[in-house]
């Protein structure tokens, strides 16, 4: 994971090599002052030399103004390292994300995208940050401390030399015991959260049925499990402390007596005793240190893997690794569609039925085409197959007689205007949000596309007409009004075939009926087609194509559908009786 | 967006314990380093401190012993320091062995009871924090539970969840350790400042200088880091609601090959927020370089001055030593408190905002009319079961002002009268509306998004007050009924319906939760929702989870009838699907509503013709006011709204 998240580092490489350096001399700056110290008191004491004292500790000074300094640039090194990995991944991520194809995208669900690219990132940096810090600063204090020690006296080392292993052993096996024990604790905070999530989404059920205490009786359950969790996992962690207490003064005390014979046998000085502890802390210190990093990796090695499952998704449509140079490239000029036994199912590997099976039609360019059928049916599924948002798994389609997998995407998709059943506006002005269709739009085009799409006459309602700000998802529009708005927002682009999934299912019929007309005329040279839950939406269409289980059961128009199509006249009867107003 | 975040809270291990008393010399300097950039402050901390004790109090004497902990421990590192005085002066130095040896072994004992004193009072807090905040969320969770639809409207889910996510678990953390350190650190500044004046008052006053410049400096760093770190919230925010919106509408950036504008405007906030954020952690990293070699020079200058006076003879090697020793003590608390300080202060935010949460007013229940099970017999008198058999039939027990009470049957007669209503103060959503269903009858409500027909159906088991008029059941006022009998009396099928993780069998019974498994089939069976429960993997056990994501819309609403059919309420209300749904999962739920409407008084909000057609009456609503009603020959006949929404000339939405 470490080699592959690294490359991210990318121009903030110089910081995190440079952070190690400073760091020594911060280590080394910290490290000199007991030993220093101890020549104040063995040296500088006992010769009774005040210019020594005051000289040794003015170097003292100097070195904590190094370390200042030192200090402060290690700090802010890791720090642009840090938060530079964090911005390059976001990036990254980001930009992944935006290449994604539409099966990618229903594979992640909105919000877990989102804390992906913030929360995830954001443990990732800071774990970097920590790790940047400690990982290089205990290992150098560990191992200079110790010759350091080992320098005073070789003798006393014995002591670190069994005290160390001891305490690196204790707090691995804590650490272990206490993160399998903090995994429990995570999935108990995850049915927590989801009991609570339930109860907010259904509260006005638990109110109507007068659920609460029952709910209640159900939380409290999650709650106890809960906190069980959290006392069985904290208890383990908290043993941490206490047991590197135990290590450090059994070691001090034994220090204390092997040295104290020392010093009164002159071989070891009172100061040297002194610094040597200092040491032995410092030593057994960084240890903990080390195993701090290690808690925050664990915690960081899901977000890790969180990040990587993203950028490491394969991006199924992709455009052909053998497109020609960008002035040979096919553009979509005319408008024909053409599908050719084609299957289709969401996921290759997939065992169950096609969604879309034995699709074969042309559609000349102009022509409107409407397509019908029941929910479920691969409606949608088969219109998004022109634009590419899904492949085919079996036969072609064509655009313009080539097929849309020898375009490049950005060149077929220029060419189709499209309106998704979701129809999602964006915060902004609404010339903003038309623009989308087009950069170079000039109000003459957006004014009629709104027109066309019946959008102009509201837009003008408003006091700022087309500077208009929409909030996020435009949600100070009905949802008539968003829809006549992302119509025109394909509209606004010219397209050469232009897709209306269900896009009018909140516009009235006298509204809907005039939008149509512009199919006719002003739409006249674009293919259309046209997906409606509405039989009304599609009666005039050129060609009507009736979709039942992912198989084309009927083509042709209404009065030939009509007289022929079984499927057809029963949707037909059922909406005559069945709807009063959707 | 109102979804919450996946997992806000991590769990976070204590690491290290970072107190600082214990053990001798801990080295000065590049601490751990986290700063919780958090900087919140609670409105009235006094009061807030005064609830929090309240939840304390129920646990005071085990606080009471982790308060005589930390002394302990705190004293006993104090003494331990000192200790390094008598230990050089006395016997070292002197070469007294067998007295170092008993001195050595008091100092393990000062040890081992400090390791002990500090491991007693971690694991204790630990208790009692846990404890605690499981109260908390108990409480929260049963008030929540109370609360009025109206503050559910007004607030966000991800809000309330943040209350037991963020909130609870800052407080849960801050009384685990910032709690007892901050106090704990007092304590060792104040005990460590008092050792060393006892050492060298004149070495002291060299000390304290340099603590007087790192206060300020503390001081100064704090106010930056407070700043830096609001900005860097700022535009953390910018870059999450850009991220949210285009990732929520990523298919419309795909369709427009609108993906290079999106990844540039996203480059240009991000880099932004970097350098807010690199700015932020930087101020907080820089402190503990700085105060950890600000006490450094403090450690110098008393090494130094120490020395001196030592040379004239005003000071010994033994008392340096354990004064070096409180040197470093000192300066760890100032590092630390501002740390602490911020973790208890944000903690008692937190625990502000969820305080704030029980004070909201929950629903009002004045009622004192209840539900009571009767028998009818023959002769239309009714009587009241007292053995718990399920009965036939229901009653209103209605107390008298003598003190009796009267028995008036359930049959489902509503009555609004002159009923005037707003979400918002000022702001009226029905105005004057006045009608009836008589026991049996079909009322069917039809208008635009927003005319206000769900608005009456929420008013009928009061999911919210009237401002004006009154709502009668039975001839009763609906105030007068206790909510839990009045909700019980109606049943409710939502058009987007919910579902609770558990299995399918468990979400039927909902409806009633003494129903047994045969009755819940039998609902299932009545409500067309037992063919395709057959065919799920495990039948009626399987178990659902993410409010029925495995399950299609059309399943999940059939689900919801059968478990409002289980309840068997004499009022129904129901709002039928518009969405799109196959046709033959249509034609199941509508079957299913309309054995569910069968005998008995049903508030439907109409979008079918068959419903509408068949209903006894039509009320059409439009802007809060009922415009025309009658049925549906006469609405035709009228000409008006009716006809034109018949005839689709009229936008719904």
């Amino acid at each position: 994971m470490i080699k592959k998240l690294a490359p991210f580092i990318g121009q903030y490489r110089k910081y995190v090599f440079l952070t190690p350096v400073f760091i020594l001399i911060d280590v080394l700056a910290e490290l000199s002052m007991p030993l220093l110290m101890s020549r104040i008191v063995d040296i500088g004491i006992s010769t009774r030399d005040v210019n020594f004292i005051v000289r040794i500790g003015i170097y003292m000074v100097l070195l904590a103004l190094v370390g200042i300094i030192s200090g402060t640039i290690f700090m802010r090194l890791s720090v642009v390292g840090s938060m530079g990995f964090g911005a390059n991944l976001r990036d990254a991520l980001f930009t992944k994300v935006q290449e994604f194809s539409f099966t990618n995208i229903d594979r992640f669900s909105t919000a877990s995208l989102v804390t992906r690219l913030t929360n995830d990132v954001n443990n990732l940096q800071m774990t970097f940050m920590m790790a940047l810090r400690m990982l290089f600063r205990s290992p150098l204090m560990l191992i200079i401390a110790f010759i350091l020690a080992y320098n005073i006296n070789a003798e006393l080392s014995i002591v670190l030399g069994i005290a160390l292993p001891v305490l690196a052993i204790g707090v691995g096996l804590i650490l272990r015991t206490a993160t399998r024990r903090f995994a429990i604790v995570q999935e108990r905070i995850d049915a927590i959260n989801s009991t609570l999530q339930e109860n907010l989404i259904g509260q006005r059920v638990v109110k109507a049925f007068v659920r609460a205490d029952y709910e209640a009786g159900k939380f409290q359950k999650d709650n106890d499990a809960l906190t069980q969790a959290f006392i069985a996992a904290v208890s383990i962690a908290i043993l941490n402390f206490p047991l590197m207490m135990l290590v450090m003064n059994s070691a001090t005390l034994v220090i204390l007596w092997q040295g104290g014979h020392m010093v009164f046998g002159n071989t070891l000085g009172a100061g040297e005793l002194i610094s040597f502890i200092s040491y032995v802390t410092q030593i057994l210190f960084s240890i903990m240190m080390v195993s701090f990093v290690f808690v925050m990796s664990a915690r960081a090695k899901a977000s890790g893997e969180r990040v990587l499952e993203v950028l490491e998704t394969t991006i199924d449509v992709t455009d052909a690794a053998d497109l020609p140079a960008e002035a040979l490239r096919p553009h979509v000029t005319r408008g024909k569609v053409e599908f050719r036994d084609v299957a289709f199912k969401y996921s290759r590997t997939d065992t169950g039925d096609d969604i879309l099976k034995d699709i074969t039609f042309t559609i000349q360019p102009g022509e409107v085409v409407g397509v019908i059928g029941g929910t479920g049916t691969g409606k949608s599924t088969l219109v998004n197959l022109i634009p590419r948002l899904y492949d085919v798994t079996e036969g072609a389609v064509l655009v313009d007689d080539i097929d849309v997998r020898d375009y490049a995407l950005e060149d077929l998709r220029a060419g189709i205007g499209m309106v998704l059943q979701q129809n999602t506006l964006f915060s902004g002005t609404i010339r903003e949000n038309l623009m989308w269709g087009r950069d170079d739009a000039t109000q003459a085009d957006l004014e009629t596309a709104a027109r066309d799409a019946q959008a102009h006459n509201f837009i003008m309602s408003f006091p700022d007409g087309y500077d208009t700000q929409l909030g996020q998802g435009g949600v100070n529009l009905s949802g008539g009004q968003k829809q006549r708005l992302t119509i025109a927002r394909a509209m606004v682009k010219n397209p050469k075939i232009l897709i209306l999934d269900d896009s009018t299912s909140a516009v009235d019929s006298a509204t809907e009926a005039h939008i149509r007309e512009s199919f006719y005329h002003n739409l006249a040279q674009t293919t259309v087609f046209i997906i409606a839950q509405r039989l009304s939406s599609v009666r005039e269409a050129d060609k009507i194509i009736v979709l039942d289980d992912g198989k084309i059961v009927g083509m042709g128009d209404h009065r030939t559908l009509l007289a022929t199509n079984a499927i057809y006249q029963e949707i037909n009867q059922s909406q005559q009786e069945g709807v009063l107003a959707q | 967006m109102t979804e919450a975040r996946n997992n806000t809270r991590k769990p976070t291990l204590p690491a290290g314990g970072g107190q600082p008393q214990a053990g001798p010399g801990r080295g000065p300097g590049g601490g751990p380093g986290g700063f919780r950039g958090s900087f919140q402050k609670p409105k009235n901390a006094r009061k807030v401190i005064a609830r929090l004790l309240g939840y304390l109090r129920r646990r005071s004497l085990l606080i009471l012993f982790v308060l005589f902990l930390m002394l302990v421990s705190t004293g006993s590192s104090l003494a331990g320091n000192y200790f390094l005085k008598p230990l050089i002066n006395d016997y070292i130095l002197p070469g007294n062995f067998s007295g170092l040896l008993r001195a050595l072994a008091i100092l393990g004992v000062i040890y081992l009871v400090g390791t002990v004193a500090t491991y007693g009072q971690q694991r204790i807090m630990v208790q009692v924090a846990q404890r605690t905040t499981n109260t908390m969320r108990r409480d929260l969770f049963a008030k929540m539970q109370s609360l009025p639809l109206r503050y559910f409207d007004s607030h966000t889910h991800g809000e309330l969840m943040s209350r037991y996510t963020n909130d609870v678990d800052t407080l849960q953390m801050a009384l685990e350790q910032s709690l007892v350190q901050l106090i704990s650190s007092s304590v060792t500044f104040v005990g460590a400042a008092t050792m060393m004046i006892v050492l060298s008052p004149t070495l002291s006053l060299v000390t304290g200088t340099v603590i007087g410049v790192m206060v300020l400096v503390m001081r100064g760093l704090t106010g930056r880091i407070r700043e830096n770190f609001l900005a860097q919230q700022r535009n953390l925010g910018v870059v999450n609601g850009y991220i949210e919106e285009m990732v929520e509408g990523l298919k419309v950036v795909k369709v427009f090959n609108h993906e290079r504008p999106a990844i540039a405007g996203f480059k240009e906030r991000n880099e932004t927020y970097r350098v807010a954020a690199t700015d932020a952690n930087f101020y907080a990293s820089v402190m503990f370089p700085v105060m950890g070699n600000l006490n450094n020079i403090s450690y110098a200058a008393a090494a130094m001055v120490g020395g001196l006076l030592s040379v004239v003879g005003r000071f010994d090697i033994g008392s340096l030593a354990a004064f070096l020793q409180y040197a470093r003590q000192v300066g760890f608390p100032i590092q630390q408190t501002a740390n602490q300080f911020n973790a208890v202060m944000s903690a008692l935010a937190g625990a502000e905002r969820v305080f704030e949460v029980m004070d909201e007013p929950s629903e009002v229940d004045e009622g004192q009319v209840v539900i009571v099970g009767t028998t009818k017999h023959a002769d239309g008198s009714i009587e009241v079961n007292r053995n718990g058999s399920r009965p036939t039939h229901w009653a209103w027990q209605v107390p008298q002002p003598d003190g009796t009470v009267e028995y008036v049957e359930l049959r489902g007669d509503v009555l609004l009268h002159n009923v005037t209503f707003g979400y918002e103060p000022g702001q009226v959503v029905l105005h004057d509306v006045s009608l009836y269903a008589k026991p049996g009858q079909k009322i069917a409500f039809v208008g635009s998004t927003g005319a206000g027909k769900t608005t009456i159906t929420n008013l009928l088991n009061r999911f919210y007050e009237i401002q004006e008029g009154s709502i009668t059941f039975d001839g009763i006022d609906i105030r007068q009924i206790r909510k839990d009998c009045l909700r019980n009396s109606i049943g409710i099928v939502l058009q987007d319906t919910h579902l609770f993780t558990g299995t399918v069998m468990d979400n039927i019974r909902y409806g009633r939760l003494d129903a047994t498994d045969e009755e819940c089939i039998q609902a299932a069976v009545s409500a067309n929702a037992h063919s395709f429960i057959r065919r799920l993997p495990q039948g009626y056990q399987t178990i659902i989870t993410g409010d029925g994501a495995n399950l299609s819309q059309g399943q999940r609403q059939l689900l919801a009838i059968a478990r409002t059919a289980v309840s068997d309420p004499p009022v129904m209300i129901l709002d039928e699907a518009t969405s799109s749904i196959d046709t033959r999962t249509e034609r199941l739920i509508e079957l299913g509503m309309d054995a569910l409407m069968k005998d008995r008084t049903v508030f439907v909000i109409a979008h079918r013709l068959s419903t509408v057609r068949n209903s006894n009456a039509i009320i059409v609503i439009e802007g809060g006011q009922i415009i025309e009603r009658g049925d549906h020959d006469d609405l035709l006949l009228q000409h008006g709204r009716y006809y034109q929404l018949y005839t689709g000339q009229f936008e719904l939405n």
